[in-house]
């Protein structure tokens, strides 16, 4: 059990340091050859509460819970209510001025294109 | 070759989600076997429930399911939410570089801090969240007694 409170004390102390009073979501990314596509999980959240920025190649998603009406007398609870927020490091590849962000269910999902020189492009082999 | 791996915040990020779990398993009341399924067995959605006065309401973080895959029943004092969370189509194509969300079925029974009324049970979805509206029974309610003077 040491061991675990351990674990649990570094992390902390690692993540405290990037992500002060805020949640990380958990994301999924994948793509093709056109665009790499992020879902990331914000229940809760509507479109008015998300923040999408892109600065050099830095991309910041912040998403800020409503404030809830009070629903009665807390009985139980397990939701973190801090907000949103995650960090990524975008590769050359992405074509920043054509990010598309959609929100449904909880779940955002960016599209991220890739630049047209970053296609891969069959060459014609002439003569 | 992932455009996203590098840099200062990825793997720092995981940390703070990995904090997140074990707080919950620390934290949880209902014992550490609810929480902990998460690491062994998939998921369960986070819960919140709150005392009305004629109303129980339960919230579940579920994001990014349909309501068609969403199953609530109650027996007795006990709330059961099931369901799966499948997979986008157009993920199965093309390279993948994270995959952290949760997939497949859950299954999540909590019993309810007072009696209910079984016949008045309503539950919307709605940004990810499944609120439940339980009635409580006509003898859980809190009933005013009024003083009379004779």
């Amino acid at each position: 059990m040491s061991n675990v409170a351990e674990l649990q004390r570094e992390t902390a102390r690692a993540a405290e340091l990037v992500n002060r009073g805020f949640v990380t979501p958990p994301v999924n990314i994948y793509g093709n050859e056109n665009e790499y596509v992020l879902e990331v999980e914000m229940p809760g959240l509507d479109k008015s509460g998300l923040e999408v920025t892109v600065e050099g190649n830095e991309l910041t998603i912040v998403g800020r819970r409503k404030t809830e009406t009070t629903q009665g007398e807390p009985y139980y609870s397990e939701t973190p209510q801090a907000n949103f927020r995650r960090m990524f490091e975008l590769g050359p590849d992405v074509d920043t001025s054509k990010i598309n962000a959609q929100m449904e269910q909880g779940v955002l999902k960016l599209r991220l294109p890739r630049s047209e020189k970053a296609k891969p492009r069959k060459i014609q082999i002439t003569g | 070759m992932s455009p996203f791996g590098q840099g200062p915040f990825g793997p720092l990020n995981q940390l703070s989600r990995i904090r997140n779990e074990i707080n919950r398993i620390f934290e949880d009341p209902f014992g550490f076997a609810s929480a902990a399924s998460t690491f062994f067995e998939g998921w369960t959605p986070a819960v919140d429930v709150f005392e009305e006065k004629d109303n129980i309401v339960v919230r579940a973080e579920m994001p990014g399911m349909k309501k068609e895959d969403i199953d609530v029943t109650v027996v007795g004092d006990t709330l059961t939410i099931a369901g799966e969370r499948k997979q986008e189509e157009e993920r199965k194509e093309g390279e993948v570089y994270r995959s952290e969300r949760y997939l497949g079925r859950f299954q999540r029974s909590i019993t309810l801090p007072s009696e209910v009324d079984v016949n008045k049970v309503q539950a919307t979805y709605k940004d990810g969240v499944l609120t439940i509206n339980v009635a409580k029974s006509e003898q859980a309610k809190r009933k005013q007694i009024e003083i009379k003077t004779t």
